[in-house]
């Protein structure tokens, strides 16, 4: 089954709206909830990196009986150095976003901890795709 | 597993008017054959079903008041919100006194335990694992959590009601006094269906303390009906101390059991709509920093229950004045009567814990690969259908339809909007849409139409 929703940039009123989506669905499938929870885990703060550091993009879900395998491709600056910013902590986030209480550096790292597989594919200028894989059973 | 329910539809009353299925949290109802069915699955008890009726057709299964003669030592365990359906000027002495008339030799509230419940809640958050805990004393939340939001029941808390601690407390005391356990029958007088369902069929435990269940709004009949014969001629006998602390009176308001809570941060949360808001947050992480959850379904909660006569804020009003006169005689060093559990504290806190909730999720087909396969047909039809939720089908929503057709059997012809342009197409004649709608809304509604030709 394939989902695709999309984030705009710098709308953090609507971050996690693809999270919840996916929630729902992996619910109807009575996924093991704690499989869900890093699901909508790992999804929501990708949502919210692609929100606060790029100019917005999609987030795609491809469910499979064993697995879900979820993208996050946003048109951005890109990352330059990738395992700086997958070090607890590390953040470019400006002052205007760590004041609504996000950009602690806490992003990839935390996304990292919840998934089966974390890929980052990046490049400065363009944009950058998160593939995270969680398996399902 | 069969759940057992309290609410019930009597089918020679059911107009099938579909105001119920209209108005349930998890979609439960369904009409068929012009009748409301519930699906006992999805059902939590909350009552929503029951306010919306406008025939009086759902109503409370409850045990007859006379199985109380069964036993020889009759307990009434009545909540505070009982007490607080009746003037100011009937007093709780007299109502008490009235108890002990139309038959129970003991009369205890539910909330003398609550200091008890309330240590062993905040040793939980103390503890501070699974945040934010949730209060397992709303017996209508705990299902929804199992039913609809099954990656939270580890955040309940899992420790009796109050209603479970006070019957176990009293069946301890009188079996100590001499009687003999099979002897004692605890009778708890429900403001709300859920509570029925929790001693029917407990969550986390084998069986309840509770021997019975009887509806508070036929007690009430009977309780008011002894005030009305009795007149103004009543002498009244005070009970000789306040029978609840101030703090447990207001246990089962909203904000009750949160004014006690030790945790830094909690929030009180009445009203299911407002209840299933919130925890599709916390369900999402999007809720940092809350310790603890105070979460009612019905509005005011137990004021708000449907069993209850009195308007909710009334009653809420009576509890707050009973409280703050009780307040009085606590700053002068009174004794209340919550003291005599206080003996028991130690064999209450050790026996207070259930088990562990379990998820009551509903789901397409065990087995994954099935779901995925019916969860694309259902996508598929939900793309086929107008989604406005008229619910002519009977079903309460386009996807509730689209996921019976895939689950249950129903057709994508149910959908009026299909067979309207299934009929313009010739593929269907206006006799077998008819009789859909007959299949659905029952051949007398059809036939009414019909005959008003």
């Amino acid at each position: 089954m394939h989902l695709e929703y999309t984030v705009v940039e710098g709308d953090f009123v609507n971050a996690g709206s693809a999270s919840s989506a996916i929630k729902k669905t992996l619910k109807q499938l009575s996924v093991n909830p704690s499989i869900v929870k890093r699901v909508v885990v790992a999804l929501y703060e990708a949502e919210v990196n692609a929100i606060a550091h790029a100019y917005g993009g999609v987030v795609t879900a491809d469910i499979d009986a064993g697995k879900i395998l979820l993208r996050v491709i946003d048109k951005g600056p890109g990352i330059p150095d990738i395992d700086w910013a997958m070090q607890e902590g590390n953040s470019t986030a400006s002052p205007e976003v760590r004041n609504m209480g996000f950009g602690a550096g806490m992003g990839l790292p935390n996304i990292k901890k919840n998934v089966d597989r974390l890929d980052v594919q990046s490049t400065v200028g363009v944009g950058t795709t998160v593939e995270m894989e969680v398996n399902l059973s | 597993m069969a759940f057992f329910h309290a609410l019930q539809i009597n089918e020679n009353v059911c107009e099938g008017c579909s105001h119920c299925m209209r108005v349930c949290p998890t979609e439960a109802i369904r009409v068929r054959d012009g009748k409301a069915h519930i699906n006992e699955n999805r059902c939590i008890d909350c009552g929503n079903c029951f306010i919306a009726c406008p025939h009086k057709a759902v109503f409370v299964k409850q045990d007859d008041f006379e199985e109380i003669f069964k036993y020889p030592c009759r307990v009434a365990l009545v909540p505070a919100v009982f007490l607080g359906q009746f003037k100011n000027d009937i007093s709780v002495s007299r109502i008490y006194a009235i108890l002990n008339e139309i038959g129970f030799q003991h009369v205890i509230e539910t909330e003398i335990t609550t200091p008890i419940y309330t240590e062993a809640k905040n040793r939980l958050e103390r503890e501070g694992n699974n945040k934010p805990l949730i209060s397992s004393f709303c017996p209508a939340i705990v299902r929804l959590i199992q039913v609809k939001f099954p990656g939270l029941v580890e955040n309940i808390m899992p420790v009796k009601a109050p209603l479970d601690i006070t019957a176990m407390y009293i069946k301890r005391k009188l079996e100590k006094d001499g009687w003999r356990n099979d002897d004692i029958g605890v009778f708890y007088v429900t403001p709300c269906a859920a509570k029925i369902a929790a001693v029917k069929s407990p969550v986390g435990e084998e069986r309840s303390w509770v021997d019975g269940v009887i509806n508070m709004d036929s007690l009430y009949n009977r309780v008011y009906k002894k005030i009305k014969e009795q007149g103004h001629d009543y002498k009244e006998v005070k009970l000789p101390i306040a029978q609840l602390t101030s703090d447990s009176i207001l246990t089962s308001l909203t904000n009750g059991e949160r004014r006690l809570s030790v945790a830094e941060h909690s929030l009180s949360i009445d009203g299911i709509d407002n209840v299933i808001e919130f925890l599709e947050k916390v369900e999402n992480d999007e809720i940092e920093d809350v310790d603890f959850l105070e979460l009612r379904a019905c509005d005011q909660s137990c004021p708000g229950g449907i069993l209850t006569y009195n308007n909710r804020f009334l009653t809420c009003e009576r509890m707050f004045n009973r409280a703050r006169y009780v307040a009085g005689k606590e700053r002068r060093g009174e004794l209340t009567r919550a003291q005599e559990v206080e003996d028991e504290r130690a064999y209450l806190l050790e026996n207070v814990s259930v088990d562990e909730v379990e998820p009551r999720s509903i789901s397409l087909d065990p087995d994954i690969s099935k779901a995925l396969e019916k969860m694309n047909k259902i996508k598929e039809l939900e793309r086929m259908l107008p989604q406005i939720d008229c619910g002519i089908c009977g079903a309460p929503t386009c996807d509730a339809l689209a996921e019976d057709i895939v689950c249950n059997g129903c057709k994508l012809s149910d959908c009026i909007f299909v067979q309207r342009n299934m009929e313009a197409n010739k593929d269907m004649k206006v006799e077998d849409s008819l009789k859909i709608w007959e299949d659905i809304w029952g051949y007398e509604k059809i036939e009414k139409f019909r005959q008003n030709k």
